[in-house]
């Protein structure tokens, strides 16, 4: 029966081009403009670490008093003063401070020019705790943090740049012309959104090339190459300006469990509460510990044109919607004479339903085509409306191919319901006297 | 024409009504608030920047490692490129309006202020910035070459060394002091207290998180060097744009061959660049109104083709009862006049309901009233374009169908 009508369906949709072309692209442009939004939409909001998202935690301690923030919102970043304290208290399971550098590589091959590479100052337990996938050796060791040593992970396409993606584990990497160790080599690997530096980077960046470790980076005095905000002037000098009251850090612990979470948050108090009666805080502790997607929340990760265009094309999908029901009230309506005969020949009003539902389906079907065809269309262009690192994001992958034919058909079976239900309220001995 | 033949006959099809009417009342609610949305951004595009953006260039270079004799480096690299021909003025500005990376200060008027009365102004760093940039001085003096002091000696000597006068934008003394002279005032900006010798007309900043204070801005006689993301600034005449540039990074390189020039381009592509979302969201809100309008259109000719070809007995009636062609088309026209109506004001509602909560979520002003009358008039417009076809169609039936069936 249902190949029948399904048989039946397609005839009708012949019967009537331009009315079937309406609906067709009315769901196939509403699904594709909801569904190529989406994709923009899901790249955004979707989570970096979802194993791991609820155990990490970024830590903001508010240096800065009422007078100097908004709202009771602690700065979004940390001293050096802070970071340093908290690393060295080990209260947390792993822990790592973190800022991001802008070192340039030099090659041995004196013909090479420089490379500046986007590159972090991590501790040892960065590694680990984001699961940073690595090809050869590992990471440097908290004694390495301990030594301040000039120890180095390096990602595979810079070691493809520096050693022809061979063995590089031991060997030198010239910094800025300083040395530094190979530790280990990790695979190409960008997390999207960036949550460990949504600061600097907005979520969205090129890959980071390199990491060494932050006690090395410090004593370098290499600057943040983030952001640095001062509530006051932090006086002459590297030294002055890590003893400030300056931001430019980030810091992430690892808590496995709720009670890791609890207990920490109370230290974090006591910390603040520790600076307090030391005179350097003269408000009440306040501090946040928050996971990944309630930072990447409080950070406004996803952009406003995203939740905005995904909200213009729902809207859009909804009119479609409505048009597509009016078009099909139209189509089932005109066809109430044939309706009637069925009926009087014992169809009963349960065959009616599948016909006109399998009908409509069709329609869906065919609207969803269009729709996957416009969506491959549009994913191309979201590089036109969003900027290159959110729109590599946005991909047609199979879970948006099916997203969208199901949606297609859902929403045109939605919109066939009243229309099916009027067709099947036809009554039979009407329809045959009048004609 | 009488109105109420018609809404009782509406009140019969009430179904189909209502599609139309929410049809048209969606489309106004989204097309109001988009049309409002492309406003905002086409008003943010057109913030001006203050400078002769024709005639400007920038070029970001890295040094590599410590440089120890920053100064003289940098007077060397300045000096190289004002020979380049075609070149009109030359510095290094730590940052230029529309960039990606903004050095902001807090400002009060006195030291012992608890708030700053301006939370966040940019501060320019950078020799001559007013004259290679093109900005107007309207009041008090530029800055001369004796007032100047080095980035790094000013960084490091703390308040000592730090100038002690500054150059500020219209828009920022027109904020600070609202009754007038601002020169010769003094202000402090993060702990360090500087008289004001000259105002200038505008000078936008770079990432501008809020338009209201987009022209907050503050000169500082303070030379750059090589560091912290400055960037060479060049000035040269329109036509000789592309050429100089690629003289001046060629130059830069012969100079110092292992310095990594990480951006060069007109000030036309810096602009492009910070506008870049803006202009691509404009284009996608616009496309989509236009989508939902012709959407919106095709269904009401499609309900209205449908509505003729349903009354076309009842038609055929009146027309053998002697009612003129015309006064069918203008009852369908009527009739739709009176859907759209219905649908407006409902719509127009809705807008104002999605207004509140966009007002709420995104900071976004009220919108305003004008809104309203043009885009009833749009809808009424596009209502009547779409049922004249039906209506014409149905003003050829003929009298005889009411004889027949």
């Amino acid at each position: 029966m249902f190949a029948y009508y399904l048989q039946l369906g397609l005839r009708s949709l012949r019967r009537n081009p331009m009315l079937t072309a309406l609906m067709v692209m009315a769901i196939g442009f509403g699904v594709a403009a909801s569904m190529t939004t989406y994709s923009v939409f899901r790249a955004t909001s979707r989570n970096p670490i979802p194993q791991k998202s609820d155990v990490l935690y970024m830590v903001q301690v508010d240096n800065w008093g009422p007078e100097n923030t908004e709202k009771g919102e602690p700065p979004d970043a940390l001293t050096y003063i802070d970071a340093v304290a908290l690393g060295r208290a080990k209260q947390a399971h792993r822990q790592t401070a973190i800022y991001p550098i802008g070192p340039s590589v030099i090659p041995d091959d004196p013909s090479r020019l420089p490379m500046r590479q986007g590159a972090y100052a991590v501790g040892a337990d960065f590694f680990p705790m984001f699961e940073a996938p690595f090809l050869q050796g590992g990471p440097w060791t908290t004694e390495d943090d301990d030594k301040h040593a000039s120890v180095i992970v390096i990602d595979r396409k810079l070691n493809d740049k520096l050693f022809n993606g061979g063995q590089s584990v031991g060997k030198q990497v010239n910094l800025d012309g300083r040395l530094f160790r190979v530790a280990g080599v990790i695979d190409e690997w960008n997390p999207q959104p960036r949550f460990f530096d949504v600061v600097n980077t907005g979520g969205f960046d090129d890959p980071p090339g390199l990491y060494i470790p932050y006690s090395r980076a410090v004593d370098l005095q290499l600057p943040t190459n983030g952001n640095n905000n001062c509530a006051k002037d932090p006086g002459e000098g590297w030294d002055n300006y890590i003893r400030s009251e300056c931001i430019w850090n980030g810091f992430w612990v690892e808590l496995p469990s709720k009670a890791d979470a609890v207990a920490y948050k109370r230290y974090l108090e006591g910390y603040a509460a520790e600076q307090q009666r030391a005179g350097r805080f003269s408000w009440a502790p306040n501090v946040r510990l928050r996971n990944v997607m309630e930072w990447l929340d409080v950070q406004h990760v996803v952009p406003p044109e995203s939740q905005i265009s995904l909200a213009v094309s729902l809207g859009f999908l909804v009119i479609c919607l409505v048009n597509t029901v009016g078009l099909l009230l139209a189509k089932f309506m005109r066809r109430a004479p044939e309706i009637g005969v069925r009926r009087a020949l014992g169809a009963s009003r349960r065959t009616i339903y599948a016909q006109f539902l399998i009908e409509a389906g069709t329609v869906g079907l065919a609207g969803g085509l269009l729709g996957l065809i416009l969506t491959g269309v549009g994913v191309l262009g979201v590089g036109l409306v969003f900027p290159k690192d959110i729109a590599r994001l946005a991909t047609l992958d199979p879970t948006l191919i099916l997203l969208t034919l199901v949606v297609a058909v859902a929403a045109s079976l939605i919109a066939a319901f009243y229309p099916t239900w009027r067709a099947a309220q036809v009554q039979p001995a009407w329809q045959l006297k009048s004609n | 024409m009488d109105i109420l033949p018609i809404l009782s006959t509406l009140r019969r099809h009430k179904v189909t009504a209502a599609l139309v009417i929410l049809e048209i009342a969606l489309t106004c609610a989204i097309v109001c608030n988009a049309v409002f949305l492309v406003g905002q951004r086409l008003d943010n595009i057109s913030t001006p920047s203050g400078i002769v953006e024709n005639e400007l260039l920038q070029i970001t270079a890295n040094g590599i490692g410590d440089q120890p004799d920053a100064h003289a480096r940098i007077t060397a690299d300045l000096a190289g490129l004002r020979q380049i021909s075609g070149v009109d003025s030359v510095t290094m500005a730590n940052q230029v309006p529309f960039g990606s990376s903004s050095w902001n200060s807090s400002i009060k008027l006195s030291l012992d202020q608890k708030r700053p009365t301006v939370q966040s102004v940019t501060v320019y760093y950078g020799e001559d910035i007013p004259k290679v940039f093109g900005v107007e001085i309207i009041a008090g003096r530029a800055f001369q070459t004796n007032d100047y002091t080095w980035f790094d000696d000013a960084a490091k000597s703390g308040n000592a060394t730090f100038p002690k006068i500054a150059i500020i934008s219209d828009a920022l003394a027109r904020k600070l002091f609202p009754d007038g002279n601002a020169v010769g005032k003094t202000i402090v900006t993060g702990t360090n207290e500087v008289r004001i010798v000259g105002v200038v007309k505008r000078l936008t900043r770079p990432s501008i998180m809020d338009y209201s204070t987009a022209g907050y801005s503050m000169l500082l006689p303070i030379r750059m060097t090589m560091s912290m993301g400055a960037s060479f600034i060049i000035r040269t005449q329109p036509a000789e744009r592309e050429r100089v540039l690629a003289a001046a990074v060629t130059k830069l390189k012969a100079m110092d061959n292992r310095r990594v020039i990480t951006e060069k381009r007109t000030f036309d592509d810096v602009r492009k660049a910070y506008f870049a979302s803006d202009r691509a969201m404009t284009g996608l809100l616009i496309g989509v109104c236009v989508a939902l309008m012709i959407v919106t259109a095709l269904g009401i000719v499609g309900l209205g083709s449908f509505w003729v070809a349903q009354r076309r007995r009842q038609i055929g009636v009146r027309r053998a009862l002697g009612a003129r062609r015309k006064d069918i088309l203008r009852y369908f026209q009527t009739e739709n006049f009176l859907l759209a109506t219905i649908g407006i004001v409902i719509g127009m509602v809705m807008a104002f309901g999605i207004n509140l909560l966009l007002m709420a979520h995104y900071e976004l002003p009220r919108l305003p009233a004008i809104y309203f009358p043009v885009g009833a008039v749009l809808l009424w417009l596009l209502g009547q374009v779409a049922v004249l076809g039906p209506a014409l169609r149905a003003a050829s039936v003929p009298p005889v169908v009411a004889t027949r069936g």
